[in-house]
């Protein structure tokens, strides 16, 4: 237990040493003008930067109103869609398929085309024998970048709302997304590459190998790009993995290493968004406040499914086999995990993906006990705002914190005001419609999935685990995870509800977040007086940790106890 | 609204061009020429033919040979088919496939550990991994396994257990993960020991 501790207090200390001076390096980007890289040696990027623009068509890279920000970014976003589908449907034509894969079926190109746009990754598929080279490089991996960045994107058009004053426009949807792309995710996608396939992840257009066992036994090995696809995978908190089981393949997540590092690439830009935040409204201390509500979350969430895990479950503690952790075992539920990971890098992997909205796993979620299980389903389910996914956790936090200042206003009887911008009745519907949008189309997708026979279909396992798999489903493609209870069905049914469940449950809170965003823009900046609520310090964290807990903590309750506390019972 | 689409349509074969075939393959052609072995999949050669991977495990039955853990793939251990087990941890069926496989490995490594009980099989050696393809298998199952395959191949108990010694992966750093003997490389090394 011990060993397991000290390996995720280092791993997290590392972290966010490294997210710091990442948060303030994205703020600069992202700075109004073109003056970010100065006139140093790397001058040419302006030049190139300009191009794209030319390119695009927005020679003078307009400023855009939130309604041109959102309509441009969906447009491309929907032709996105569209292109991804028809790659799918169509691979079995196409070039880069050596195991001669033939195309994908509509219902699974749907679902997934859906799923990568909306940076979810819900594996429908089984990547190693399904995708085509050409889908998983050209398709998938494309918007494993694109999808993040159109994150980041909408993230910084919110933050612009807090830094203008009197203004009509949130910025340029091209510009935050090229600088996105260029100055923050292909270099470090490129460094990410380069030391996965250091550790071990195949980087090959060569087809699948042959192999001939010890025992004289055919093996065939699926490989191909992967580590390419890996890095951004995780970068971009996406998780749709190029084998079937993700990190937890070898391949793709080698030695103790492996998954560790993609953790850590995976936590990165989330952690390094709340500093970038408080260098852009100059309020490192509020950022301070908020990382301390979201790092408390977090850890409560690695001790739950740690202890949980390492507990083992009814079945392992029954029969008789040796749980016990000791020098020679990590020992406690090692069903659907890997040795390399044991439990306590199971477990803040488990924690990691699910607070991020990335889904990759390094461990079977399925196969996890209740209590265990339950911590990656409330992660997702609490909006995917404990760091939450590229750019979409920090804007989901936003509108937490305008709920929270929203409720200290009412206890105080005073006009609330966050960042010196008054939160009137416009602010606090909007804020309320992204926190609470994607819980009410969960709780209305399952129950959809649960009174018809189609839905039905779809579950794996019996009993109250079953309904367990199907809120999870529809919770992790709401939330844009992508991270599964695994047995859950590959019916078309399910394809086509989850599919739907991905694009609302990504474009309403975001659409929310831009519209937020341009509302606060419009207000003037009052200076702070003795009035005003402290959104720094301990009191402000607290705040904030109860509001997440009770917007959409209180309504997954009753479904949590249909699901895993009624399993839990049974034993 | 038509310049936005238009304008669209060539990020989208721009950001296509780039992220999907340039970035791709030119980290593909960085890993042939650093990193050769490990890009293709650490395969295994030996006398010129690829007997497997050292990130894949392989259906070990013969008694001679270390046995890697269970796993859920169609065939086992496919390693073109990945798959988790994913029964839940109240499946009467996942019950089911402890006990049956506890009672093989006391079938199996009972006559070679004298009062061997079920109190002593280790964890991982009865439930699936999350790949299909562990390649390790924990230090407690492979000491497990030592005493049958020592008195298969007629070797001595110290040389197995030296080999398992020298095929365990530690934990990185010696902090993160857990350490795990790779279950091909050692019945490799067995085999290059002789004792057949």
């Amino acid at each position: 237990m011990g060993q397991g501790i000290a390996q995720i207090l280092v791993f997290v200390a590392v972290l966010t040493a490294a997210a710091y001076p990442l948060g303030l390096y994205m703020a600069r980007v992202f700075a109004d003008g073109d003056g970010f890289l100065g006139r140093g040696p790397l001058r040419f990027l302006g030049s190139v930067e300009r191009g794209f623009y030319r390119a695009v068509g927005d020679r003078a890279v307009k400023e855009q109103t939130w309604k041109q920000y959102a309509s441009t970014l969906l447009i491309f976003s929907f032709l996105f869609v569209v292109v991804l589908y028809g790659i799918q449907r169509l691979q079995g034509h196409l070039f880069l398929n050596p195991q001669k894969f033939p195309s994908v079926a509509s219902f699974i190109s749907f679902n997934t085309a859906a799923s990568f746009v909306t940076n979810t990754n819900w594996q429908f598929y089984a990547g190693e024998s399904t995708m085509s080279f050409l889908t998983q490089m050209a398709g998938l991996a494309v918007q494993n970048f694109v999808s993040a960045a159109v994150g980041i994107a909408v993230m910084v058009a919110l933050f612009r709302g807090f830094s203008r004053r009197s203004s009509t426009t949130l910025g340029n949807f091209w510009r935050d997304l090229y600088r996105a792309l260029v100055y923050v995710l292909v270099p470090i996608a490129i460094l990410g590459a380069v030391i996965l396939i250091a550790a071990g992840v195949p980087q090959t257009l060569h087809s699948y190998a042959e192999a001939t066992t010890l025992q004289g036994a055919h093996q065939t090995i699926a490989r191909g790009p992967v580590a390419s696809q890996v890095a951004i995978k995780h970068l971009g908190t996406n998780g749709g993995g190029f084998y079937n089981s993700n990190t937890a393949t070898p391949f793709e997540g080698p030695g103790s290493f492996g998954g560790y590092f993609e953790l850590f690439l995976e936590l990165l830009i989330p952690f390094a968004a709340v500093f970038m935040f408080g260098r852009w409204i100059r309020g490192m201390r509020h950022a301070l406040a908020i990382f301390a509500a979201m790092l408390f979350l977090f850890a409560v969430g690695v001790g739950i499914n740690f202890v949980a895990e390492q507990h083992g479950s009814h079945v392992l503690r029954t029969s008789g086999v040796n749980i016990v952790h000791s020098g020679s075992q990590s020992g406690g539920n090692m069903t659907d995990k890997e040795i390399r990971n044991g439990i306590a890098a199971s477990a803040i992997f488990t924690t990691g993906t699910s607070a991020t909205s990335t889904g990759a796993v390094n461990a079977g979620v399925d196969a996890m006990t209740p209590a265990g299980g339950a911590v990656p389903l409330t992660n997702i389910f609490l909006g995917e705002v404990i760091f939450g996914g590229v750019g979409s956790g920090m804007y989901g936090m936003i509108f937490i914190i305008v709920l929270a200042v929203f409720v200290a206003g009412l206890m105080v009887g005073r006009t609330p005001e966050y960042l010196g911008k008054k939160i009137e009745a416009r602010e606090v519907k909007l804020a309320a419609l992204g926190a609470l949008f994607p819980a009410v189309l969960i709780l209305t997708l399952t129950a959809a999935a649960m009174v018809t026979s189609a839905g039905l279909a779809s579950v794996f396992n019996p009993g109250a685990h079953g309904f367990t798999e199907a809120l999870y489903a529809y919770t992790s493609q709401a939330g844009n995870n992508g991270s599964a209870f695994a047995g859950y069905g590959a019916t078309s049914f399910s394809a086509y509800l989850g599919g739907i469940d991905m694009l609302f449950g990504r474009f309403v809170p975001l659409i929310a977040a831009l519209a937020l965003g341009s509302s606060l823009a419009a207000k003037r900046i009052v200076p702070a007086s003795a009035g005003t609520f402290r959104s720094d310090g301990p009191t402000f964290t607290v705040l904030l940790i109860g509001l997440i807990l009770l917007t959409a903590g209180l309504m997954l309750f009753p479904a949590l106890t249909l699901g895993p506390v009624v399993e839990g019972l049974m034993h | 609204m038509g310049r936005t689409i238009l304008g669209s349509v060539v990020a989208i074969v721009l950001t296509t061009a780039v992220l999907g075939f340039a970035y791709p393959l030119v980290m593909t052609g960085f890993a042939s020429v650093a990193f050769a072995g490990k890009a293709q999949g650490s395969l295994i050669h030996e006398d010129g033919l690829t007997i497997g991977s050292r990130l894949a495990a392989q259906n070990f039955t013969m008694p001679r040979y270390f046995h890697a853990r269970p796993s859920a793939t169609s065939p086992a251990y496919n390693a073109a088919g990945t798959t988790f087990a994913n029964l839940g941890p109240t499946n009467p069926d996942l019950a089911r496939n402890v006990k049956a496989a506890a009672q093989a490995v006391l079938k199996l490594e009972g006559p070679y550990n004298p009062g061997l009980t079920i109190r002593q099989v280790p964890v991982d050696a009865v439930v699936t991994s999350a790949s299909g393809i562990d390649p390790d298998i924990s230090l407690a199952n492979a000491q497990l396994q030592s005493r049958r395959v020592a008195a298969v191949r007629h070797l001595p108990l110290t040389t197995v257990q030296k080999l398992i010694e020298q095929h365990t992966d530690g934990r990185w750093l010696g902090l993160f993960g857990e350490p795990g003997v790779n279950v091909l490389e050692l019945n490799l090394a067995l085999d290059k020991q002789g004792g057949k």
